[in-house]
């Protein structure tokens, strides 16, 4: 058991472990320990109990209603973007002249940063509203819609390639098999090519999931979370509480852990109930 | 016959959408010719004779953001802190796979926790951290993408290497190879196509990043994402005019990068999925 390798542990490990416990590790740790504190600067933290934590929910309902928001961003976004990649993935899996060019057109968007994607989205949804006498900040419907709209945009094309690489994994002779038992093509999507690509989904709900609730750059570049804070996600409340207020690092420090553990909560327990209904190939 | 028709009706629905994906990229470029007071009421009309402004919207963005600095920087540290995760985390992975200790898996799972925490639980404490330290430089920001990157990249790498048979790491070994050798001359060689993945995919992340960097460096050194922002400015109206050349000049290299590894980007999306 005497592994040559070990003696190499400082050239294959240490710097890795370096960065990673300067910008991960310490900073997770002592995250988690000033949100149990007052501080304005980290050295003078003075301990105060759960009192962050009370103070996140109850000082104003900026949090709350950005939760809220997140969760209802979410739903509609997960649902939406996979429901329409899924549909494409399935187009372009038949034999469809074009189809390297459609599948090249549909993942771009994904190559663009949040903070432009934003920024183009916003002159069209203005463009838009400009001619009823509106923009994109004059009430929060719009701001919801112009999200999900931009994320399905952004998303779609991503998913499509997970779900293109699920559906051609499905062996031929499956799908042969079930031509000749007289299934219809309604019954093979929901007997066969769904349960087939189970992976797949878990995957894309995992990715979906978890970037919808952790959108920031789009949120930041489309409406800022005006109008007033209506359209405010999680991520960007917590942002605001650290940086346009003073005495609130606290409180935005123990928003950031209650933040951490509804993403790990839903991440875990979408992993774990996806890959229950996965088939064994 | 019948399923010929069918797939000629699913040609013209994806013809359609392409369009719907292609016109707000479409949109952007029309603008950024067109004089700024004209884009925010009509976006949706070409620039006539009146409202024609050439290359005005460029140079005035240009002036306004320090886009080639911006670029200059993106590219430095989306380079550089790319190369030093594809290095420093393939090594890890395949040491921490090798080499069984308590140690190893306690920092492989560490590892892979990171991958889910929000950035925002972080967030203020890493750039403390970082600004403590005197990593707040573009040298210094690459040490921190290396420790962000860690996560996904280890966790790659080493789904990877335990496929890979030990047979041929022990042949070379007999061969006379230290560890180091083995690992660069027998090991690297065959985590290529992961390397790939895990390249596409930090290089999406790192460029496109925007308050990472904002936090870390963003005082002095802007990165593209954090010049388009800064155009915003803090009160009032914003240049639409230099917004929209500035947005299509920060889509002109994600599209030649898209379009010159395209093979490369969508088999590595896909089996990036595969592993998550």
């Amino acid at each position: 058991m005497n592994n040559p390798a070990k003696r190499y542990f400082p050239i294959f490990v240490m710097p890795t472990l370096i960065a990673f416990l300067i910008a991960f590790a310490v900073p997770f740790a002592l995250g988690l320990f000033l949100s149990f504190t007052e501080f304005r600067t980290v050295s003078d933290a003075e301990f105060v109990g759960l009192q962050n934590y009370i103070r996140a929910f109850t000082d104003d309902t900026d949090f709350l209603s950005s939760l809220w928001f997140t969760v209802k961003f979410a739903v509609m976004s997960v649902i939406s973007i996979n429901v329409f990649a899924f549909l494409l993935a399935l187009m372009l899996t038949r034999t469809v002249p074009g189809t390297k060019f459609f599948r090249t057109v549909f993942f771009m968007p994904n190559l663009i940063g949040g903070i432009v994607l934003g920024y183009i989205w916003q002159v069209i949804i203005n463009g838009v509203l400009y001619r009823f006498g509106y923009s994109i900040t004059s009430n929060s419907v719009f701001g919801y819609w112009g999200l999900i709209v931009l994320m399905n945009w952004q998303m779609i094309g991503y998913m499509m390639i997970i779900y293109i690489a699920g559906i051609q994994n499905i062996p031929t002779d499956i799908m042969e098999a079930a031509r000749v038992d007289g299934a219809g093509s309604l019954t093979t999507l929901f007997r066969i090519t769904i349960p087939s690509v189970m992976p797949s989904i878990t995957i894309c709900l995992f990715l979906t999931i978890t970037n919808s609730f952790k959108l920031f750059d789009q949120n930041l570049a489309l409406t800022a979370g005006a109008p007033g804070k209506r359209t405010q996600m999680v991520a960007l409340d917590i942002y605001n509480t650290f940086y346009s207020r003073t005495g609130y690092e606290g409180v935005g420090q123990a928003k950031a852990v209650v933040f951490f553990l509804i993403v790990a909560v839903i991440a875990l327990a979408q992993l774990r109930f996806t890959r229950s209904k996965e088939v064994e190939s | 016959m019948q399923t010929k028709i069918f797939d000629r009706i699913l040609f013209v629905i994806l013809l359609a959408v392409a369009a719907i994906f292609i016109f707000p990229v479409l949109i952007v470029l029309i603008n950024s010719f067109k004089q700024k007071f004209s884009i925010s009421s009509d976006p949706f009309s070409l620039p006539t004779e009146n409202t024609f402004v050439g290359l005005s919207n460029y140079t005035q963005g240009i002036d306004n953001t320090g886009f080639p600095t911006a670029f200059g920087w993106s590219l430095f540290i989306t380079v550089f802190s790319v190369a030093a995760i594809i290095i420093f985390t393939s090594m890890t992975a395949w040491y921490i796979t090798r080499v069984k200790s308590r140690f190893n898996t306690i920092l492989y799972y560490a590892l892979v926790f990171s991958m889910i925490v929000p950035f925002q639980m972080v967030m203020f404490t890493m750039s403390k951290t970082a600004n403590v330290l005197g990593l707040d430089n573009p040298l210094g920001i690459i040490l921190i993408y290396l420790g962000f990157g860690a996560g996904l990249s280890v966790f790659m790498f080493s789904g990877f290497i335990k496929t890979v048979p030990l047979g041929i790491e022990e042949a070379a070994t007999i061969d006379g190879c230290n560890t180091l050798q083995v690992f660069w001359k027998v090991v690297f060689p065959i985590l290529t196509p992961t390397a790939i993945t895990v390249a596409i995919l930090n290089t999406m992340w790192i460029w496109n990043d925007y308050l990472l960097p904002y936090l870390v460096i963003g005082n002095d050194y802007k990165t593209i994402p954090i010049a388009i922002q800064y155009l915003k400015g803090g009160y009032g109206s914003v240049d639409m005019g230099a917004m929209m050349a500035m947005l299509v000049l920060s889509i002109i290299p994600v599209v030649v990068f898209y379009l010159s590894s395209q093979k490369y980007i969508i088999k590595g999306v896909a089996a990036g999925a595969v592993k998550g």
